[in-house]
């Protein structure tokens, strides 16, 4: 019989310390964490402090190019690093289902203890409740990050000022089509992997090259185009983009247009949108380029003033023009 | 294959441009055609086409998008069915969203507790029956020719399998009844000429719709979802009217075969029969809808269960009839991004992404 988790294991006895022991010290190692202190002491962060939690859960846990335990740290370092912070530290809580497969736990596990360490982070804290079978989908996990603000000005979403460029990171869509194809067994989305990827040393890059970043965003649920609508509206300004400018690899391509979804709003978990002044525009992209997560950097369009009111557009490849607009609920594929 | 990009090519786009333009030169010329199908709707906004194309030409979106077409009764039917005992409903994910008579949709059923499990195809479903033997799987068989193939499929498989624990609530509709039933009827747009749908023709093929040059005396071109693909089609259309030359013709033979996919048609002639059909915004319509033959009626959701089509009355104030025949454009319907958005649409042409209130929305400016 396979080795399942009990409900034990979230009593706050020794099974739980086993289970801790066991499964999360040996692949988060740090002396923070090992203290085992009610809370990590944490005494080297300079503020102004950068603070971002995500809560995450995914069908499959498993995924070409990710998990949900690469998620649950690309997701959040990625958050915190777009404030133009260095971050430093995750928290993180389990809810598990009882019954879980411990080696599946163990498999998630190593992935953010890998993702971790790549990103230059450390799980310093961390909890773990186990509910009964049907309380929740096999795992949910919530992390927490910590960092030190360095960027100055600090980039925010408010930022963006007529006449700044908009770059991006590289190709958009392969993350939510991934999924997608996972989930439902589309054996014709075999070519698309997901772009969980840390971004914090690229943009940490790009901030001491280019410096004066007005905008740094991870465009993950919703895609480019919400993102980048929620960019206009708190700024107060329109963006206008060229499609054909756009990286999109062929395979996500074609299988949106096989199932009638629309590459810029689908999820992204290892790319960013970068919006600063047009001269400083080509050091940004140079910095971007030198990361394997930014090898297909772009620029993408560029920041002008809102006529109307703050609108996103899109002048497409063949030479017309049609709003991008935010999107209501998850893209659903189209019937026939 | 062919290579698709070369369809969205910039240079090409141009030469048809003007090829339309050239065709529709002279005193008065214009040009409304109808595209039929959704995934037009769609193409035409998100290619920014409707941005380029010429003044005198004007299109208005039909009723071709299946989510749209698909009654307040016949939702009412799937909320009926949803929530019952050892019943699981298997369904498309985008009929999810489709508001019912109270508005209530099945999205609001799933989170009420009802069996609601989306699927990606009708085989799914019989999946889903095989695994869960002590329930009824019913999956609402909805869309067009394109879709009934594959319906049949798996009804006939079912019936292989001896499955008697999987049914269909049998919705389907076919087009070309529905576009005799627009022309004729007084109330409908005028239309100049018609923008058939790529999908379905692929089984169909052109034969079925020859009455629309025969009796009515309208151009009518099968067009791919590509920008050269529709210009191309538009051009054709262009220069029948001005030649008076009205004919139905393949402007996407990459796809669509002229005779269409007489093995598709096989399996839907073997396990449908021709029925009248609701249509939402355009009524009753004539043999128009599909129902199981009499050898399937085992499997038919609608008898096993005894359901029959109730009238509801119409949402206040939702014009989605109009817009479906071509009468209105969506930011005419007082509803239109005010008590009707995406979000919380009331009627079905703003539930579907395909459908032309939500292409609206989501493409132009408001």
């Amino acid at each position: 019989m396979k080795n399942s988790l009990l409900l034990d294991a979230g009593g706050g006895g020794r099974a739980s310390q086993r289970l801790i022991a066991e499964r999360f010290f040996r692949h988060f190692a740090n002396p923070l964490l090992e203290r085992m202190d009610d809370a990590a002491l944490l005494a080297d962060l300079r503020p102004p402090l950068a603070m971002s939690t995500d809560a995450y859960t995914v069908t499959p846990l498993f995924f070409p190019g990710g998990s949900i335990g690469t998620l649950a740290v690309h997701g959040t370092v990625n958050d915190v690093a777009m404030l133009g912070a260095r971050p430093r530290y995750l928290s993180c809580a389990f809810v598990l289902e009882e019954g879980l497969d411990m080696e599946l736990l163990d498999r998630v596990a190593a992935d953010m203890g890998k993702a971790a360490r790549e990103a230059g982070v450390l799980l310093v804290t961390g909890d773990t409740k186990v509910v009964p079978r049907g309380a929740c989908d096999k795992m949910f996990i919530t992390t927490t990050g910590l960092g030190s603000v360095f960027a100055e000005p600090t980039p925010s979403g408010h930022n963006a000022r007529p006449g700044d460029a908009v770059l991006l990171s590289g190709s958009v869509g392969d993350h939510g089509l991934t999924i997608l194809g996972a989930r439902e067994n589309l054996s014709f989305l075999s070519d698309v992997a997901s772009d969980s990827a840390p971004l914090n040393r690229m943009t940490a890059a790009v901030i001491e090259r280019a410096g004066d970043v007005h905008v740094l965003r991870d465009p993950t649920r919703g895609g480019l185009a919400s993102t980048l609508n929620e960019i206009a509206e708190q700024s107060g300004v329109s963006i206008i983009l060229d499609e054909e400018r756009i990286p999109v690899h062929e395979a996500v391509k074609s299988g949106c247009s096989f199932l009638g979804l629309d590459p810029l709003y689908l999820a992204n978990e290892g790319k960013c949108v970068c919006i600063l002044p047009e001269e400083r525009a080509e050091a940004a992209l140079a910095a971007m380029r030198n990361f394997p997560c930014g090898a297909e950097a772009a620029r993408i369009g560029r920041v002008t003033a809102a006529e109307k009111r703050p609108r996103v557009a899109l002048n497409t490849r063949i030479g017309g023009s049609r709003f991008l607009s935010m999107p209501e609920g998850a893209p659903l594929p189209r019937i026939c | 294959m062919f290579d698709e990009t070369a369809f969205r090519d910039p240079r090409l786009c141009r030469g048809l441009l003007d090829r339309l333009r050239r065709a529709l030169d002279g005193e008065g010329r214009s040009m409304r055609f109808m595209e039929v199908c959704g995934t037009h709707t769609v193409a035409i906004f998100q290619s920014g086409l409707s941005s380029m194309l010429p003044e005198n030409v004007a299109h208005i979106s039909g009723p071709g998008c299946p989510v749209c077409v698909t009654h307040d009764a016949e939702i009412a039917l799937m909320l009926n069915l949803a929530g019952r005992e050892n019943l699981i409903l298997a369904t498309f994910g985008d009929l999810l969203r489709v508001p019912g008579p109270e508005g209530t949709s099945l999205k609001h059923a799933k989170a009420a507790g009802a069996s609601v499990e989306i699927v990606y195809s009708p085989l799914e479903a019989l999946t889903l029956a095989e695994k869960n033997p002590a329930a009824v799987v019913v999956f609402p068989g909805i869309g067009f020719e394109t879709t009934a193939p594959t319906v049949a499929a798996t009804v006939l498989t079912a019936r292989q399998k001896k499955l008697d624990n999987f049914c269909v609530l049998c919705l389907h509709k076919l087009v070309p009844p529905a576009l005799r039933a627009l022309l004729d009827d007084d109330t409908s747009a005028q239309i100049d000429a018609f923008l058939l749908p790529g999908h379905v023709s692929t089984v169909i093929g052109l034969e079925p719709y020859a009455f629309l040059a025969r009796d009515y005396h309208m151009p009518a071109v099968v067009g791919g979802f590509e920008p050269a693909d529709i210009l191309l089609a538009l051009s054709l259309m262009a220069e029948q009217l001005r030649d008076h030359a009205p004919a139905v013709c393949n402007a996407y033979p990459r796809a669509v075969n002229d005779a269409g996919n007489p093995r598709a048609r096989a399996l839907t002639d073997m396990v449908f029969r021709p029925c009248d059909a609701l249509w939402r915004g355009l009524g009753a319509i004539p043999e128009s809808g599909l129902a199981l033959a009499p050898e399937y009626a085992d499997m038919d959701a609608a008898k096993r269960f005894n359901l029959a089509l109730e009238q509801h009355p119409e949402p206040k104030g939702c014009r989605c009839g109009d817009v479906l025949k071509g009468r209105a454009s969506p930011p005419q319907c007082p509803l239109f991004g005010k008590k009707c958005t995406p979000a919380a649409p009331v009627g079905p042409c703003m539930v579907s992404t395909e459908g032309s209130c939500a292409a609206w929305h989501n493409y132009m400016e408001t």
